[in-house]
């Protein structure tokens, strides 16, 4: 998800983090099979704002990396 | 009907669903803040009169986006709900609050509170929200699919709180046969129900907020936002300082007209010295300070409701990054320019336990208000008004600039020291909702400074007062005998605070303070603002007594160097019983309190040394 451009979007596949971290990222929103959209970011482009199931997210890009994308 | 206590209800949603906006339109003025028991979650409960005159009780849950109990947050929640937690009783029903614009994840809270099985109004929130951006539900679906009374409102604005109170008034019982729920724990299959439970009741989402969109291009903008980001900061702390002025001189004359009246109705004596000289002369010049304060309070309220807040957390992180800290850290450090009390207890949102407990030490050495009536007195005192940028930066507004940015460079200091030694952490996760950009209501933010300046007066009424008593007792014995046989209060350097003073005095006079000002720092352990108050009580119980001169009698005292010395020592030093003690029930014990006064004391002493070396 970290490749993604502002503007741009993908179906999310998988989470590649603990358990924990999973399910809190689950909880809001980034649930497999749904459409997440890159926005704004931070200047200098980290943290970037995610669009999922109708809220925005800031993340760090150390942790969008991990949240992958279906090819 | 008669019932042996009155029904208590609960108001549970995920954050930035309108939870609390909806318990202020509910509940009006007739709220109180606590603790629950044996945590850090502070308890909103509140009084909702309805229409046949009966009341029902109000309690504002913290938000949550389900009851798994990783969080204290999540735990307290559940714990309420469940009826296990001590001393309050479990709720009689449940206001679940959504956001319609949101539905389909916010349901996802559906599934756990209505297996609850009790009776459970579902409240659709921000309704004008929904239609002003083309989305639409069917709420008798959604009712039909969930089991459960759904109302469409808008609680900011009042639309559809009939139904909520008509539910408050009669809760119909939950189904017998509840509807099928999801497994809880599996989220993709909740997820999976939710959808479904949205199109069956014929759920459309609204288009995606424009405005919010616009803002932010605008806000996050590569080079405008942190431009926007800097101006805005700027424009608060020159706003409170021009802004309040008028105000505060306004309250100044209400409090000496006062102080003037009551002397002329008491009879000449040691009961008028008490009353106007120790504690009137004492209260009143912390009172004095009380439109400033809630000015302040007032910026980072719309700030905070209006979103932005959560904007400028967003740029701030790579900042924050860099001194080991994250973006969440950011609001906290905020509020500390209000208080550390609220402060520390919302670094609960960070859930890096080492994060936590950096950003709760370094926040002390944010510019509280608390030291605001200080650096304002010492600043009027010693620096005469001359413009410096203009119109638009005063002397006076620099040198106060100056002192809010020396605490904070002292917080980035030892949050670097704290972060590369025994606090260190590696990859600290930072994730944080922008909530849409609402305009803040007024009610809201009405609300939000009458429980702050109740919180001040509380504190100037009991803190302050009883210090101030006690001061009076001190600067009154031993009471002296006059040639003619009378007894007398001793001349203030005879009793037994200037006694103490003058024992202190060796200690601080490298600082450039004498032995008034030490018994200033002295009760200020209590609260910083104390010292006014200290300093206008020895000063009147000095000389005339309804004169609240305070500048003046300070320039007899101090000199250049040492009043910059003494702004330096409240930049830094810790003296706050209040803040020690949240810090302790947060951190769990003495050790991060004790720790973080003795640093602070030692930082202070130092840097008031060599301020004091400098500047005299």
């Amino acid at each position: 998800m970290s490749d993604l451009r502002e503007g741009e979007s993908g179906i999310l596949d998988r989470i590649d983090l603990p358990q924990e971290e999973v399910h809190r990222l689950m909880e809001l929103g980034f649930v497999p099979g749904l459409a997440v959209s890159a926005a704004h970011s931070a200047p200098g482009g980290d943290p970037r704002v995610y669009r999922v199931d109708g809220s925005e997210f800031a993340m760090r890009r150390a942790m969008a990396r991990h949240v992958l994308l279906r090819p | 009907m008669i019932s042996a206590r009155t029904r208590l209800i609960a108001i549970v949603g995920p954050p930035n669903s309108g939870k609390s906006t909806l318990f202020n339109r509910l509940t009006g003025l007739r709220q109180k803040v606590a603790n629950y028991p044996g945590v850090t979650v502070e308890q909103h409960t509140g009084s909702a009169r309805l229409d046949d005159g009966s009341a029902v009780t109000l309690v504002d849950l913290p938000g949550v986006y389900s009851l798994n109990a990783r969080s204290e947050d999540e735990r307290v929640t559940r714990d309420a709900l469940e009826g296990t937690l001590s001393g309050t009783p479990r709720p009689d029903a449940v206001l679940l609050i959504l956001d319609s614009t949101n539905l389909q994840r916010h349901l996802l809270l559906a599934a756990p509170i209505l297996a609850l099985e009790l009776p459970t109004l579902v409240v659709l929130n921000m309704a004008d929200d929904l239609a002003g951006r083309g989305g639409e539900v069917d709420t008798r679906a959604l009712a039909a699919q969930l089991g459960a009374p759904v109302a469409l409102v808008s609680a900011a604005r009042g639309q559809g709180i009939d139904e909520v109170r008509r539910f408050l008034a009669a809760p119909p019982a939950p189904r017998p046969k509840p509807i099928e729920l999801p497994v809880l724990h599996d989220i993709p299959h909740c997820r999976a129900w939710s959808a479904q439970v949205g199109s069956e009741s014929r759920y459309r989402a609204p288009a995606p907020p424009v405005w919010t969109q616009r803002l932010d291009s605008v806000f996050l903008h590569p080079v405008a936002g942190p431009a926007i980001f800097g101006l805005v900061v700027l424009l608060v702390f020159q706003a409170i300082f021009s802004f309040a002025q008028p105000l505060m001189e306004g309250s100044q004359e209400l409090v000496l007209e006062f102080g003037r009246a009551v002397s002329a109705v008491l009879p000449e004596g040691p009961v008028r010295s008490f009353m106007i000289e120790g504690v009137w002369s004492g209260v009143g010049s912390v009172v004095v300070f009380l439109p400033q304060i809630l000015l302040l309070f007032l910026f980072i309220g719309i700030l905070e409701d209006s979103g932005y807040l959560a904007r400028a957390a967003l740029i701030a992180d790579r900042t924050m990054a860099k001194i080991g800290l994250q973006g969440k850290s950011f609001i906290p450090l905020l509020s500390a320019y209000a208080c550390a009390v609220p402060a520390i207890m919302s670094t609960r949102t960070i859930e890096n336990k080492r994060d936590r407990i950096a950003t709760i030490l370094i926040a002390p050495f944010m510019t509280c208000s608390a030291r605001l009536p200080v650096y304002t007195l010492i600043i009027a005192a010693f620096i005469p008004n001359r413009p410096v940028l203009g119109a638009f930066l005063g002397t006076q507004a620099a040198a106060m600039l100056s002192l809010y940015l020396i605490g904070f460079l002292m917080a980035v200091a030892t949050a670097r020291l704290l972060k590369s030694s025994i606090l260190k952490s590696h990859g600290t996760p930072f994730l944080l909702e922008m909530p849409p950009y609402r305009w803040p209501t007024f009610r809201s933010l009405g609300l939000r400074l009458l429980d702050r300046a109740k919180v001040f007066l509380r504190r100037a009424g009991t803190v302050i007062l009883g210090t101030v008593i006690l001061l009076w007792v001190l600067c009154s014995v031993p009471l002296e005998r006059t040639p003619e046989g009378a007894l007398t209060a001793p001349p203030i350097e005879n009793s037994i605070a200037g006694t103490i003073g003058r024992t202190i005095e060796p200690l601080i006079a490298p600082l450039g303070f004498n032995w008034k000002i030490g018994i200033g720092l002295l009760t200020s352990l209590a609260a910083r603002e104390v010292i006014v108050g200290t300093l206008g009580t020895i000063y009147g119980m000095e000389g005339e007594a309804d004169n609240l001169d305070l500048q003046g009698k300070l320039r007899e005292d101090l000199t250049f160097g040492g009043a910059v010395a003494l702004l330096v020592f409240f930049a830094f030093a810790m003296q706050c019983m209040s803040t020690l003690a949240v810090v302790r029930r947060e951190t769990g014990g003495w050790k991060w309190p004790g720790a973080q006064f003795l640093f602070m004391t030692a930082v202070a002493y130092v840097s008031a040394f060599i301020a004091f070396r400098i500047a005299g």
